[in-house]
């Protein structure tokens, strides 16, 4: 925080705590170092407090509120860790578990894990029921995974990269991320930037190099670096963050917190390091 | 403003015809010659509030959402055609798939609560039997004359079959009647007529008063809205009056949706100049000159009415550029929405009405300052609306003489279902639910439950008889009035039947944003489903109240709040999942 | 114009800026990460006018599209530049205090009436004088370009014909309002900030003076030329007089890049020695007598880069090199001891340190500050300095820090080198596709769903016209040269103009068509405008 800053103070379970102006109780609590759980967030994405997983008690309101988007006001007093709380984290945790396929959302389970979450608990539960698509050499979408937590939508949208090409459809648990008329990637508005893919939370969107390499149970986050390095492609200066495993790259992000990219990149700078290994397309 | 991408799909003449003409001036791309095109972020901030009726208009003329329709219009509006996609799929009366039947008018029958109960079943085999393309609708509004019906004309204008009965208010020419005084007496396309009848003597005496004047006469009165959260008007008003903003708006929240109401639409047909009398006056009161009628999609003669009523008033020099002479400024405009329980909440609303998914938004900050287009924003039920005009004719004192201290004035009730004479019924507040049902007939048979304030309120049984309706009585008793649903089921009727039924309608109503709702609603109606007449264990009555608790604390917006009340409250009366 | 080579404006400021003015860019496709800055720029409430001869997908996001005739970029600006002045919107206090050369600018531009400018552009009175009156009265406004600018034979013109536009309004050395070249490869800055240009030393000191030159001289021990070198259009133009024999490059593609490519291919064949250093056997590299396999920089090798907006960043080794490829400096070093000079062995931040001793603007950038800050802004000549988000502010300064003002220079109207004639009588524009990068060799890597190779992109009328169908094969010529290719419909392009990409040189050989008529004053080749016929090729009827 810097000087010129105006500071509000609110009370976390108990302590103050301290933040800017214009900070949300979520960034009150992780000030406070109290660890919230979070899907449909994202630091580089407007909030849309859909998940409703990070919601605490605040005085005064009558529901729970979403730390996620909420901004902090003068005296509030937030609790994280009551019986309300911990009973709507889990359920929320819950309620995804009984329909979605969670198998590589590993944030995702821990949290289950902590709130106790009893998705078996459901007799008979409708579930996502999609087919895996794997429309083009890229991306593969796993709906079956997806928790509807919009963050690939406003990656595509509003939060950066104006494209569109997906959009929430239908209504109510029939709710999917689709095109228009559901038509395939290639066809659609799509301009491969993959700015989807990095922020899916639950793994329903993935690269085509983590998936293959899942296939044959080669993919082993614990033995991969991090590089971070800058994209050659133009001169816009975008850092690539270069994760390799047995010195071959097998995906690229970008840093959350860089104000060039904020995390994003184009289909160059995400995808164009095949012929670091000389791989040609032909 | 989009990398705007488009299938091969082409629209046909008929469906670039229809839109074009829905759009107006807006239908084409502004190009002054080749070389100039006006495109980009202003025009899609300008234009996309237009998306439901290019797709209404798309509608009517394929009888569905065709690729070709959906990528024209989205070209005109700069719209990424997966968002229009994503819009027009998220509303009932727009047809998305590639069934057969796209040619056919579609037959909406209605199969709520009350009719359900009330020949519906019966009703649409027969209409199948006939041919006919029947879709299964939630409340079309009509409970008053069940089995309600509402077609879906394809190339031709909607109709609601019923409206042609002769109308019947029963309450007509009771001259203690404060909302419904004019309804059935007055003649509802007619300005002259709504004038012999105390028409806009309202609005004169409002711009007598002047803004603060009339934002005093609504607060003394103690108004609160009767959409259902029962929030002080003059406190709305007088936020919005204050709010910083070049543009504000009035928005009639006209989209009643609620299983068991009607009163909008009776009010909005038979005296439809009053509403706009009072959006008018909360117009010159809070310096709005935007408002907009938001309606349902399914009451196509309140939307002709009103349409009439609007060009009248704007011809007589009451709306428009200079309103009644006080050089002030107020547009009213009819908007339709398409089938969506969830837009009467107000902030969907608000998005649906933008061109947007109907999704409600997070609050704060609230419509009062940022709603329509961002804007400060009155946003009011009619019924809430309707009550203004009395008030600032008579004062808040009168207004406060009938009623309770917490609860003062009337309120309209739509009593169905097992009744002698269902309608719509005003009384004052504080008569008590036997006497609400008494005045509308009676019970027929013996009365199992009585729903009160419709599928997002509660059952109560024939204990509750005595219970004043008032706002406070009510909530001490642990339930609501609502919107003013009283809807009576006797003992013949099948109340786990009746409760799956209001679970359904959750699973389906509920938008799908957020989790504790879209997830939520679906396992309750699965778990009342397999439930049906058998007694509920109790590790599911525990599961239940979790999820009870889960969606009522962490829902977004009052749809998931509620969606589990009424199935809560059958529970607990026994009503279901009793041990035999 | 000012000094040192380089955007005026940090990324930030665009998200803040009330007018977007991009200028013979397609950004959208080219700087897909800046055009989200833009975008959030467009978010926030800017107006944004886009001028390109094409509609290309960036002027899609533009509130206004002005598609201009191809080369009438200095007519269009001038008329900006006269109506500004004649509707008495000109920053008077700011042309007085901060600039010279006012009065000749006026004269200069006193006959581009927007009536004369309208028949010179192509566009309409009122959508000049909407661009000229919303820049002149915007609180802070941007101008950008990219190589729609630059790839012309008057290219220094163009550019400062831009420049005097935001002299005339002050809309330059403050927060949100500046003059923004996109710079087209990951570190054409820093490659000139580091004096790989031929009349220049690090820092953008000049080789012949004789100050800055004695500190470089006096820190390796030798004496250095003072006669500026020749940049590639004159190399080309010395090896066709015989006077250079032999030719070292090092990561480029001239074989495959040069506009008149059959031209160049020839002259470069004709050198007594060419040696090539890159990381891939391109056709360059094919005809050179030594190949020396290098690393890939910004995934083998650490070192810097700087970007469109100055921002010094390190690129950091994330594999090794394959089989027998070495890293740049390693290569380089060898070849220097072999000749007789021992450098030694110095690590990146050694080499980085001599720099900053001897490059001003860069001596406040340590090794540990660059890791930390994820990047600093030039010049940044302290330790304690921040960096420097935006250029010029000494403009706006009482006594402008000690310096001149910042001149106006007249520019007129040239068009482009190459008219259109009956034989050719169709105008061909090139630019770069989203997914694709120059001639094709890094990009070519991976599998694009959204690439479709070269094709030459056509108004639907001209198709029509030439009895052509989107798909066909047609015949594409040039003065210099005839290649097949593939018509495509585009509605981005009006009436007579037609566009393609260059990246796919061993389907589509684009270069053969370009013209090599060239900017004097900076040596870029005119890439943008040839002239060109197109014939149906009669397909095989299967």
């Amino acid at each position: 925080m810097t000087s010129t800053e105006v500071a509000v103070t609110i009370s976390v379970d108990g302590n103050d705590v301290a933040v800017p102006e214009g900070s949300t109780i979520l960034d009150a609590c992780t000030a406070a170092g109290v660890e919230t759980p979070t899907i449909c967030y994202g630091p580089n994405l407007t909030p849309v407090n859909a998940c409703r997983v990070c919601v605490v008690e605040l005085e005064g309101s009558r529901t729970l509120v979403p730390s996620c988007s909420r901004p902090v006001e003068e005296g509030m007093v937030v609790s994280t860790d009551s019986d309300r709380v911990n009973h709507s984290r889990k359920m929320v945790l819950e309620f995804l578990g009984s329909g979605v396929d969670l198998s590589e959302a590993d944030e995702l389970n821990e949290w289950s894990a902590k709130y106790g979450a009893q998705p078996d608990r459901y007799e008979n539960p409708e579930r996502m029921n999609e087919e895996i698509k794997i429309q083009d050499d890229l991306y593969v979408r796993d709906y079956d995974k997806c928790v509807l937590c919009y963050k690939c939508v406003s990656a595509c949208g509003d939060d950066a990269q104006h494209t569109y090409a997906i959009s929430m459809s239908g209504r109510g648990f029939g709710a999917r991320i689709a095109t228009e008329f559901d038509v395939t990637l290639p066809d659609s508005a799509c301009v491969y930037c993959g700015n989807c893919v990095a922020v899916c939370p639950t793994n329903a969107l993935q690269f085509k190099t983590e998936f293959d390499l899942r296939q044959v149970a080669n993919w082993r986050p614990e033995d991969q670096t991090v590089t971070t390095t800058v994209c050659s492609y133009c001169g816009v200066g975008c850092n690539l963050e270069l994760h390799t495993q047995d010195e071959r790259i097998v995906k690229v992000t970008s840093p959350d917190d860089h104000s060039v990219t904020w995390g994003n990149l184009c289909i160059k700078g995400r995808f164009g390091w095949q012929y670091v290994h000389g791989d040609t397309d032909g | 403003m989009a990398d705007l991408h488009f299938t091969d799909a082409i629209a046909n003449d008929g469906e670039r015809n229809a839109i074009d003409l829905a759009l107006g001036e807006n239908s084409a791309l502004t190009i002054e010659g080749e070389r100039i095109v006006r495109g980009g972020a202003s025009r899609r901030r300008g234009l996309r509030h237009l998306l439901l009726p290019a797709l209404h208009a798309l509608q009517k003329e394929s009888g569905w959402i065709s690729p070709g329709g959906l990528n024209y219009l989205s070209e005109v509006l700069q719209v990424p055609p997966a968002e229009s996609y994503g819009v027009a799929s998220f509303y009932e009366m727009f047809r998305v798939d590639t069934e057969p039947g796209h040619d056919d008018d579609v037959v909406h029958v209605c199969i709520d609560p009350a009719c359900r109960i009330d020949g519906a079943d019966d009703l649409i085999a027969s209409l199948e039997a006939e041919g006919k393309h029947v879709h299964r609708s939630p409340c079309l509004g009509q409970c008053e004359r069940p089995p309600a019906v509402f077609i879906q004309g394809r190339k031709r204008p909607d109709v609601v079959p019923a409206d042609d009965d002769a109308f019947v208010l029963p309450q007509a020419g009771d001259d203690s009647l404060r909302l419904l005084q004019r309804i059935g007496v007055v003649d509802p396309t007619s300005l002259d007529s709504y004038r012999e009848h105390g028409g806009y003597e309202a609005l004169t005496k409002a711009l007598e008063l002047g803004a603060d004047g009339v934002l005093a006469a609504i607060s003394d009165s103690g108004l609160s809205g009767r959409g259902g959260a029962a929030f002080p008007t003059g406190i709305k008003w007088t936020a919005v009056r204050d709010a910083d903003g070049d543009q504000k708006h009035i928005v009639a929240n006209c989209d009643e949706s609620e299983p068991g109401t009607f009163k909008d639409r009776m009010v909005m047909e038979h005296d439809p100049f009053a509403l706009i009398e009072a959006m008018t006056i909360a117009a010159v009161t809070t310096g709005a000159t935007n408002g907009w009628i938001y309606i349902r999609g399914e009451y196509p003669q309140a939307t002709g009415r009103l349409e009439n009523a609007i060009m009248a008033s704007r011809d007589a020099g009451l709306l428009g550029e200079d309103v009644a002479g006080s050089g002030k400024e107020f547009h009213l405009e009819v908007r339709r929405g398409a089938g969506a329980y969830i837009c009467g909440e107000e902030t969907a609303l608000f998005n649906s009405l933008e061109g947007f998914r109907g999704e409600p938004r997070n609050k704060p900050p609230f419509p009062t300052t940022n709603g329509l287009f961002d804007q400060p924003t009155v946003i009011n039920n009619p019924e809430t609306l309707l009550n203004v005009l009395p008030i600032v004719l008579d004062g808040a004192a009168a207004y406060r003489s009938i009623g309770t201290e917490r609860s003062p004035g009337t309120r309209l009730f739509c009593v169905s279902g097992r009744v002698g004479a269902p309608g719509l019924y005003e009384h004052a507040f504080g008569a008590t639910l036997g006497e609400i049902i008494e005045a509308a007939g009676g019970a027929s048979g013996e009365v199992q439950a009585v729903l009160l304030g419709g599928a997002a309120g509660s059952f109560v049984t024939s204990d509750s008889m005595d219970l004043p309706l008032t706002l406070e009585a009510t909530r001490e008793a642990g339930t609501t009035l609502g919107s003013g649903v009283v809807m009576v089921f006797n003992t013949d009727d099948d109340m786990a039947d009746i409760c799956q039924r209001i679970a359904e309608f959750f699973k389906n109503e509920s938008c799908g944003q957020c989790v504790p709702c879209r997830v939520g609603a679906i396992r309750q109606h699965e778990m009342i489903v397999a439930i049906g007449h058998k007694p509920m264990p109790d590790e599911k009555r525990v599961l239940h109240e979790d999820m009870v608790q889960v969606m009522a604390d962490a829902s977004i917006c009052g749809l998931g709040h509620t969606a589990a009340s009424a199935i809560k409250s059958a529970l607990a009366l026994g009503l279901i999942g009793a041990n035999q | 114009m000012f000094g040192a080579g380089g955007g005026t404006s940090s990324y930030t400021e665009i998200e803040e800026t009330d007018l977007i003015v991009l200028w013979g860019s397609n950004a959208r496709n080219a700087h897909p990460i800046f055009f989200h800055h833009l975008l959030k720029g467009i978010d926030n409430g800017a107006k944004m006018f886009a001028v390109d001869p094409r509609r290309t997908s960036s002027a899609k996001f533009a509130d206004v599209w002005l598609g201009l005739n191809l080369g009438s970029d200095v007519a269009l600006a001038n008329g900006i530049g006269r109506e500004i002045i004649a509707a008495g919107l000109a920053n008077k206090e700011f042309i007085a205090h901060s600039t010279q050369g006012f009065e000749a600018y006026k004269e200069n531009v006193e006959p581009y009436t927007l009536e004369f400018t309208s028949q010179l552009t192509g566009l309409p009175e009122d959508a000049i004088r909407e661009l000229a009156h919303d820049y002149a009265t915007a609180e802070s406004a941007q101008i950008l370009w990219t190589l729609g600018i630059t790839e012309h034979h008057n290219a220094v013109d163009n550019v400062l014909a831009l420049c005097s536009l935001a002299l005339l309004t002050g809309h330059i050395g403050r927060w949100g309002s500046g003059l923004v070249p996109l710079r087209g490869q990951n570190n054409v800055q820093g490659g000139g900030d580091m004096g790989s240009l031929p009349n220049k030393l690090p820092g953008f000191q000049n080789i012949d003076d004789d100050a800055a030159r004695g500190k470089f001289e006096a820190t390796w021990g030798v004496d250095l030329n003072p006669v500026p070198g020749k940049h590639l259009t004159l190399m080309f133009e010395a090896m066709e007089r015989g006077e250079i024999k032999a030719a070292y490059v090092l990561g480029e593609n001239p074989a495959d890049s040069e506009a008149d490519i059959q031209h160049a291919r020839k002259l470069l064949s004709g050198l007594d020695l060419l040696v090539v250093q890159d990381i891939f056997m391109t056709r360059t590299a094919e005809m050179a007598d030594v190949v020396l396999p290098a690393s890939v920089a910004w995934a083998e090798s650490d070192g810097t880069v700087t970007s469109s907006e100055r921002r010094v960043q390190r690129v950091r080794a994330a594999v090794p090199p394959p089989g027998e490829a070495r890293h740049d400096v390693d290569i380089l070093f060898d070849l220097a001891s072999r000749m007789g000079h021992d450098w030694g062995t110095p690590d990146p931040e050694q080499l980085w340190d001599e720099l900053r001793s001897l490059s001003p603007m860069h001596l406040g950038m340590s090794w540990d500050r660059l890791e930390e800050t994820g990047g600093l802004q030039w010049p940044c000549p302290a330790l304690d300095h921040p960096g420097s988000p935006f250029l010029h502010g000494w403009l706006w300064a009482d006594d402008l820090e000690g310096r001149e003002p910042a001149p106006f220079i007249p520019v007129v109207h040239q068009g482009p080198k190459e008219e259109l004639t009956e034989e050719f009588p169709l105008r061909l524009t090139t630019g770069r596709a989203l997914d694709s990068y120059n001639t094709g060799v890094q990009s070519g890597g991976f599998s694009s769903p959204i690439r479709y190779g070269d094709a030459l992109d056509m108004h639907e009328t001209d198709a029509q016209r030439l009895g052509l169908n989107d798909g066909d094969m047609a015949l594409v010529s040039s003065p210099r040269g005839s290649v097949e290719m593939r018509i495509r419909i585009d509605d981005s392009l009006v009436e007579g103009l037609t566009f393609t990409t260059f990246h796919f040189p061993d389907l589509v050989d684009t270069n053969v068509l370009t013209t090599d008529a060239w900017d004097k004053k900076s040596g870029t080749a005119e890439f943008k405008a040839a002239s060109i016929r197109v014939e149906p090729l009669v397909a095989a009827e299967a």
